[in-house]
């Protein structure tokens, strides 16, 4: 029969949808499938990463895609409700599935097969890979894998994902099943195979079936698609869920009665998810019974020793700070000279264009735009992936639940859970990883607020700021003498400054926008293992690429607005002003080295007088008086304005500014020196001929930047988590809002004092 | 199941590190009622009281095969009764 099934060959991909509970091990299985021929994407509108692979199985295309874990298909938020949509074939973009592939933990079988009891019923046919064989053989737990799928009628595959073994079993079980949905039945109907019926008790699964009539046709009218007897069923037990909420608007709120009737008929004094859960455990304990052994485990296992050192009160707090530790300092001090290393490819790649091409528009959009663009991308791959090494390695082997389990209590008490620790604690090297790192988050919520936060953390970005304004204002005085100097007083003001507004942020948003919908905190703690390598690097992989590509593209686009903003006009007549000045250098000196200083002198002043003439110099002109009461002149709001692509370009630009061409940073002593003389006009009304900078000035820069979000790269990658550009700008707002008013208090109280 | 009426009520919340009891019912309603469910607080179902997070909140309990850590608002919800010594 096999062999009729492959000469016919079948006329399209088979679809399958993986499923399963989070830490049954879905990921391993799934990468085991498809190798690196995987594409994360997003569902429209929901925050949920869409990860789609392609394998072969017996000369048969299949297209995995790999649905978010979760224990329940029940839905409280469009988030959950992608699962049901995928395996129903109601998600957009997405088809219906031929086969689910269902991984199941086998040393957690009970807890795996309610997720199962569900599927079944959605009416496709489901492949069990029984995963995870060798963690249950220790812990005693024997399966009879054979027994247990003649009770399901399903096929159930023994595998241990991250050895590879049963992988080849799996993948012909699964081809057996798509070769028969595939060319017995091409396109799949609605009508459901042996096995999706109901499983429910009769009175709900009735009652359901009679609403489920009642209501079918007006949705099939309005929605132009069937309505599956699932989402009736997941209507009326999720009460408020979004099953619920989608039959409301699409049919009016008349069918919320039919709803509260069938719940009060079926209910009675029990809510309906306490009679769904027994319903369907006593279900699981039928199928299980006989084919689930335990043996009695007389010695403590590996992970009950390791968890009374791990989570105990005071060792397991030092060994969780020591971890942290030495995370932030990896990520601080191993990504720096790679980063310079990048730094001086991208210089010299720009030093040979610029050889090679004629000066003009053309050149500086090579090199300052592009260039400089791509450079600015990939400058964060160092951290990010030494921050996702460590994630990986601690999710793989059981420790993140623990560190979340430690931190929950401190974490909760600003609305925030456990899991949001790892996350804004990364935002002090870099808030791009750290925001990519609140996938663990469960709750939209929790992870939203997180989200918004981590970028108050003070970056190492923000250092090169700090150090320059510190240094060259605040003077070198100590505090307690020998041990505190008010420099360092400052940078430590600036870092608490960060936290304090974090933590108060954190609660005002759990309290008004992203009030309720607390996450349960149910997680759970799973026994430890030695982490798989293999996956490991493979999920690095997948972040860095998932970065370079969508959060990259936006950047580099970012980059070349920028630099367009800060390029044109261009006028002519600048240029002819400097080449005059420039041939009247080269007719009165002779040629020598005082020549090549004259030459570069007006260099730098050509391109301050460009830079002050673009479109950003008029724009930082036009904006004085908003920032006027921040201290800052023209020249300091401009360069604020055009640091948004990173933040550490307000150096550059300040040195461009004050005609030190582009290329000062934190150390120049010129750049300081020229800060240090900067004054205001000899007419201006409030301060004639002062100078620009001082303390109060200094220290309200200071506080905007540790403030602000000025990163094109944390708003895109904001962009890229939460797939949606109103939370991006909202984290722009609210931050420029907030560091504006910092800088205001900041130089108004200075300048008293 | 009578002298709940007369006693005050167990909950999940109220044992001690290596405790152990059975499941009565979960409590309340909401998402997070539902979740509990879900994960298998049904009636009848051994649980184990492991022990508390450091700082006092949230606990870990052994239910089935499964090591979770749950709020002590979360523990509150699941109403148990004692195992008398032994495992149940």
């Amino acid at each position: 029969m096999r062999d009729a099934v492959k000469t016919s060959s079948p006329a399209r991909v088979g679809r399958v949808a993986v499923v399963g509970n989070p830490n049954a091990g879905k990921t391993t299985i799934f990468n085991r499938l498809t190798g690196l021929s995987q594409k994360v994407g997003n569902y429209p509108g929901v925050t949920v990463e869409k990860k789609v692979g392609r394998c072969v199985v017996d000369g048969m295309e299949v297209r995995l895609v790999d649905l978010p874990g979760t224990y329940s298909l029940a839905a409280h938020s469009p988030d959950e409700m992608v699962a049901v949509d995928v395996l129903l074939g109601h998600q957009e973009g997405e088809e219906r599935p031929d086969l689910v592939l269902q991984v199941v933990d086998a040393s957690n079988l009970e807890r795996n097969l309610y997720l199962l009891c569900q599927v079944l019923e959605l009416g496709v046919p489901v492949v069990v890979a029984l995963n995870m064989m060798d963690v249950a053989r220790v812990r005693g737990i024997s399966i009879d894998a054979e027994g247990l799928a003649s009770k399901l009628g399903i096929p159930v595959i023994p595998v241990e994902g991250h050895r590879g073994v049963g992988i080849d079993d799996l993948r012909s079980a699964m081809s057996h099943v798509l070769s028969r949905a595939l060319v017995e039945t091409p396109g799949t109907a609605e009508e459901a195979p042996p096995g999706g019926a109901l499983e429910l008790g009769d009175v709900l699964h009735q009652r359901v079936g009679d609403l489920h009539r009642e209501l079918s046709p007006d949705f099939q009218r309005a929605e132009g698609r069937s309505l599956h007897e699932f989402e009736v069923l997941r209507a009326v037990i999720d009460s408020e869920g979004h099953a619920e909420m989608r039959l409301s608007s699409v049919l009016g709120d008349s069918c919320l009665e039919g709803i509260k009737k069938v719940r009060e008929e079926v209910g009675g004094d029990v809510p309906l998810p306490v009679l769904e859960a027994s319903i369907r455990y006593a279900w699981v304990r039928q199928k299980v019974e006989g084919h689930l052994q335990r043996a009695p485990v007389k010695t403590r296992t590996w992970t009950e020793r390791l968890d009374s050192v791990l989570t105990h009160k005071v060792f397991g707090l030092l060994i969780f700070a020591v971890m942290m530790l030495v995370v932030f300092q990896s990520v601080f001090t191993w990504a720096s000279p790679i980063m310079e290393m990048f730094d001086g490819v991208f210089a010299w790649v720009a030093g040979s264009v610029e050889s090679v091409l004629p000066a003009g528009a053309l050149r500086s959009l090579i090199t300052d735009g592009v260039i400089a663009g791509v450079g600015m991308v990939v400058m964060f791959l160092p951290q990010i992936l030494i921050l996702f090494l460590f994630i990986g390695l601690f999710e793989d082997c059981g420790y993140m639940a623990r560190g979340a389990f430690l931190m929950d209590k401190i974490m909760s008490k600003c609305g925030l859970s456990g899991k949001s620790f790892i996350p804004m604690l990364s935002g002090f090297a870099c808030a791009v990883p750290g925001i990519m790192a609140t996938r663990v988050i469960e709750g939209r919520k929790d992870r939203l607020a997180t989200v918004l936060v981590t970028p108050l953390m003070s970056c190492s970005a923000r250092l090169p700021v700090y150090a320059i304004f510190i240094g060259t204002f605040i003077p070198d005085r100590p505090v307690i003498r020998g041990v505190l100097g008010l420099q360092a007083l400052t940078l430590f003001g600036l870092y608490a400054l960060g936290i304090v507004v974090a933590v108060a942020m954190a609660w005002i948003l759990r309290k008004t926008l992203l009030r309720g919908g607390r996450a349960p905190f149910v997680l759970e703690l799973p026994s430890y293992k030695w982490p798989a390598l293999g996956g490991v690097l493979m999920k690095l992989f997948e972040r860095a690429k998932a970065f370079l590509v969508r959060a990259g593209t936006i950047i580099l686009a970012i980059a070349i607005v920028v630099w367009a903003l800060a390029y044109f006009p261009h006028s002519a007549s600048i240029g002819e002003n400097y080449q005059g000045e420039r041939e009247r250098i080269g007719r009165e000196l002779p040629p020598g080295a005082e020549r090549v200083t004259r030459l570069e002198e007006v260099g730098k002043l050509e391109s301050g007088a460009y830079l002050r003439d673009s479109y950003f110099g008029r724009a930082g002109q036009y904006v004085e008086p908003v920032f006027r009461p921040l201290g800052w002149d023209w020249r300091i709001s401009m360069a604020a304005i055009a640091s948004f692509p990173a933040r550490e370009v307000i150096v550059a630009t300040l040195g461009t500014i004050y005609n030190m061409g582009g290329s000062e940073d934190e150390e120049s002593t010129a750049l300081r020196e020229s800060l240090r003389d900067a004054s205001w006009p000899s007419t201006d009304p409030l301060r004639p001929g002062l100078p620009v900078f001082n303390i109060p000035v200094a220290l309200s820069i200071m506080v905007f930047f540790a403030l602000c979000c000025q990163c094109g790269a944390t708003v895109a990658t904001i962009k890229r988590e939460t797939n949606s550009w109103s939370w991006a700008l909202f984290a722009f707002g609210y931050m420029t809002l907030l560091a504006y008013v910092g800088a205001f208090i900041t130089y108004q109280v200075g300048s008293m004092i | 199941m009578h002298s709940l009426t007369v006693f005050p009520m167990t909950t999940l919340n109220d044992l001690r590190p290596g405790d152990e009891a059975w499941v009565v019912k979960c409590l309340g309603d909401g998402r997070v009622f539902q979740r509990l469910c879900e994960m298998g607080f049904v009636a009848g179902v051994p649980v184990r009281f492991v022990r508390q997070a450091p700082f006092g909140d949230p606990v870990e309990v052994q239910l089935h095969d499964c090591h979770l850590s749950l709020r002590r608002a979360e523990a509150a919800m699941i109403e148990v009764e004692r195992a008398p010594g032994g495992r149940p």
